[in-house]
C-alpha cells in the first residue's frame, strides 16, 4: 500500500473504529441474538437456535398492545401533523410582516427536551382530586365533562399521546416546507394570474406538484420517526409504560432489556427486528409511490 | 368615465379581499404561536406559585399575584439538580469534541486524500446511515454492561460519538474546496494536517458550526441511552434526572417544584436558540430529523 493509501486509512480510523464497534458489530450480533432461545444474560448461554424468540414476542399480549398503540399514533399523527405544517407554511409564505418572528416561535419545540416539556403536557391535562387541570377547565367552558387524560380511559390517553407528538414534530415540518414554498419560482405563478386561474387551481396544479418532494420527504421521515415513538410516551405517562397500557414497540424493545421485566436481550432483539421490517416495507411502499407521484 | 369607476371598484374589492385573507392568514399564525409558547408560560408560572397556592387552586389561575423562588432553591437542594446540569454540562462538551475531531478527519480523508477503497468505504458509510439506533443498541448495552462501564461517563459517551450523517455533510462542504488551494499549500510544503486545520476547517466554519450545535442539541436531549447505562443517580443527565424528580423525588404532588426544574433544564437550550437560531434552522433544514 503505497504512502497516501496508507495516510487516508489512518484519517479514518478512528470512524472506523467507533463505527465497527458500535454499528457493524451490533448489527450482525442482533440477528444473532434474535435467533438464540432461551439465553440467559447472567450466565450467557442458550438452548438452541430457531425461531422462539419471534413466536413468544409476536404471542405477548404486552407487545401487541404495543403494535397496536404505535400504529394508531402513526396513523393518525402523520396525516395530521402534515396537513397543519401544510396549512401554517402556507400562512407563513402569504405574509412578509412578522414571518421570522412567528418562524422562530414556531421552531421553538424543536429544541425542548422532550421529557421536561412532556412534564408540563401532563399537568396540563391531568386531572387530580384538588384539581381537574387546565384543559379540563376549557373543556367545561364548553359545555363538556372532566376527562383524566393521564390516567383515565384509553381513548382519552392516546389523545394527549398524539397531541403532544404533534406538538413536538410540527417545527420541522414546517421549517421544510416554508422553505419549499419560499423556493417555488414565482414566475409560475405569475403566469398563472396572467391567464386569470383560480385560487384553488393554481394550489393544485403549481404549489402542491412543485413541493411534492418535501411532502414525500415529510411523509417518510414522519413514518419512521413515528413508528420510534417512545420518550414522549415515557414524559407522558411515566416509566411504567405496561402498566399504562400506553407502551410502544422501542418501549417495548427497552422494557425487555432492561428495568424491572428486563434480561430479555433475545426477545428484544426480536422485537427491534420487527419494527425494522415494518420501517423498511412502509419506506419502501412510500418510495413507489413516490415516483408515481412525484414530478421532479 | 364610467369603465374608470368600475377600474377602481373593483381595485377596491381585490384590496377588501387581500386584507380579510391576511386577517384570517395571522389569526391561524397567532393561535399557533400561542399553542406553541402556552406550555411555556405555564412552566414558568406554575414553578413561581408556593406549593400551598398551587394546590389551593382547584380552577387554575392563568396568574399569580405572589410571586416565589422558593421552588427553584428546593430542586437545587432537596434534589440533585446541580449534578444532572453538570453531568450533562461534561457528556455534551466530551461527546460534541471527540465527535468533532473523528467527524473533520474522517470528512477530510473522504473529500481530499485519494486512497485504495475510499469510494467504497463511503458507500459503507452511506449505508450505515440507513440503520435505526433501535437496532444496534441492544448490543451496545450488552457490550458496555460487561466491559464494566456502567454508570461511567466512557460508558456514556463512546457509543454516542459517531454520527455518519454529520461526515457526510462536512465531507460534501470540504469537496467544494477548490484543488488549487491544496496543491498551493502543498507547493509551499504545508502537510495535510497542518492545511486541514489551518485552511479547510476555517473555510467550513459554518458547517462545522452547524454540526456542533445540532449535537448539543442532541446530547442534552438524550435520553434512551442514558437510561439504560445508568442506574446510580450520581451519574444522572437532566432527562433521567427530571424522570427520576417525577418518580420519587420533591414528593409526587409538588408540581410547582418539578416546574422549577423543568424551567431550569430548558433554558440552557433555548438561550442558546434564541443565539444562534438562524444557523439552527438553517442546519436543521438541511438535514436533521426529529422523530
Amino acid at each position: 500500500m503505497d504512502n497516501k493509501s496508507m495516510k487516508g486509512w489512518l484519517y479514518l480510523l478512528p470512524a472506523i473504529f467507533f463505527l465497527g464497534v458500535f454499528m457493524v458489530y451490533p448489527l450482525a450480533d442482533v440477528f444473532i441474538y434474535s435467533f438464540e432461545e432461551g439465553y440467559n444474560s447472567a450466565s450467557q448461554t442458550f438452548f438452541g437456535i430457531g425461531g422462539y424468540n419471534y413466536s413468544y414476542v409476536l404471542h405477548d399480549p404486552y407487545f401487541l398492545q404495543a403494535l397496536k398503540n404505535t400504529f394508531l399514533l402513526v396513523v393518525i399523527t402523520v396525516p395530521v401533523s402534515t396537513l397543519i405544517a401544510l396549512l401554517i407554511s402556507l400562512g407563513l409564505t402569504s405574509i412578509t410582516k412578522l414571518r421570522d418572528l412567528y418562524q422562530t416561535i414556531f421552531f421553538l419545540p424543536y429544541v425542548t427536551n422532550t421529557l421536561a416539556i412532556g412534564l408540563v403536557f401532563m399537568i396540563l391535562f391531568k386531572k387530580t382530586p384538588y384539581s381537574d387541570g387546565m384543559v379540563n377547565m376549557l373543556l367545561n367552558l364548553f359545555g363538556a365533562g372532566s376527562v383524566d387524560f393521564i390516567d383515565g380511559p384509553y381513548w382519552a390517553k392516546m389523545t394527549v399521546l398524539c397531541i403532544y407528538t404533534v406538538w413536538v414534530v410540527l417545527p420541522f415540518k414546517i421549517l421544510i416546507l416554508t422553505s419549499a414554498l419560499l423556493s417555488v419560482n414565482q414566475d409560475y405563478y405569475n403566469a398563472a394570474r396572467v391567464d386569470g386561474t383560480s385560487k384553488f387551481r393554481i394550489f393544485m396544479r403549481i404549489t402542491l406538484p412543485m413541493i411534492s418532494p418535501s411532502i414525500f420527504y415529510l411523509v417518510i421521515t414522519g413514518f419512521i420517526g413515528a413508528f420510534k415513538a417512545y420518550s414522549d410516551a415515557v414524559a407522558l405517562f411515566g416509566t411504567n409504560l405496561n402498566a399504562a397500557g400506553m407502551n410502544t414497540i422501542v418501549g417495548y424493545v427497552y422494557d425487555m432489556l432492561y428495568g424491572d421485566s428486563g434480561g430479555y436481550p433475545s426477545y428484544a432483539a426480536a422485537a427491534a427486528l420487527i419494527l425494522f421490517v415494518i420501517v423498511l416495507t412502509i419506506t419502501c411502499i412510500n418510495m413507489l409511490i413516490r415516483r408515481k407521484h412525484v414530478y421532479i | 368615465m364610467e369603465s374608470q369607476v368600475e377600474l377602481s371598484k373593483i381595485e377596491q374589492s381585490a384590496i377588501r379581499r387581500k386584507k380579510i385573507q391576511n386577517f384570517f392568514v395571522y389569526l391561524l399564525l397567532t393561535f399557533w404561536a400561542l399553542m406553541v409558547l402556552f406550555p411555556f408560560y405555564w412552566m414558568v408560572l406554575s414553578s413561581l406559585k408556593s406549593y400551598s397556592a398551587y394546590s389551593s387552586e382547584y380552577v387554575p389561575k392563568f396568574y399569580t399575584l405572589s410571586p416565589t423562588i422558593q421552588n427553584y432553591i428546593d430542586v437545587f437542594t432537596t434534589v440533585p439538580l446541580g449534578r444532572y446540569l453538570l453531568n450533562t454540562l461534561i457528556f455534551t462538551l466530551i461527546t460534541t469534541g471527540i465527535m468533532l475531531i473523528v467527524t473533520i478527519l474522517a470528512a477530510y480523508a473522504f473529500a481530499r486524500i485519494e486512497f485504495v477503497g475510499r469510494d467504497f468505504m463511503f458507500m459503507i458509510f452511506l449505508a450505515l446511515m440507513m440503520i435505526p439506533n433501535e437496532l444496534v443498541i441492544i448490543t451496545n448495552f450488552v457490550t458496555i454492561t460487561t466491559l464494566g462501564m456502567r454508570n461511567t461517563f466512557t460508558g456514556l459517551i463512546l457509543p454516542s460519538i459517531t454520527s455518519v450523517f454529520y461526515i457526510y455533510l462536512l465531507r460534501e462542504n470540504f469537496a467544494q474546496v477548490p484543488d488549487e488551494l491544496y496543491y498551493a499549500a502543498k507547493v509551499d510544503g504545508t502537510s495535510d494536517l497542518k492545511y486541514l486545520f489551518r485552511v479547510m476547517v476555517p473555510i467550513c466554519k459554518p458547517t462545522i458550526i452547524t454540526i456542533t450545535i445540532l449535537k448539543v442539541i442532541e446530547c442534552w436531549n438524550s435520553y434512551v441511552w442514558p437510561r439504560l447505562i445508568t442506574d446510580n443517580s450520581l451519574y444522572f443527565l437532566v432527562s433521567n434526572g427530571i424522570q427520576e424528580i417525577r418518580e420519587n423525588g420533591l414528593g409526587r404532588e409538588n408540581i410547582p417544584a418539578m416546574m422549577a426544574a423543568v424551567v431550569v433544564i430548558s433554558i440552557p437550550l433555548v438561550v442558546l436558540f434564541l443565539i444562534f437560531h438562524k444557523k439552527i434552522m438553517e442546519g436543521v433544514s438541511r438535514g436533521g430529523t426529529k422523530g
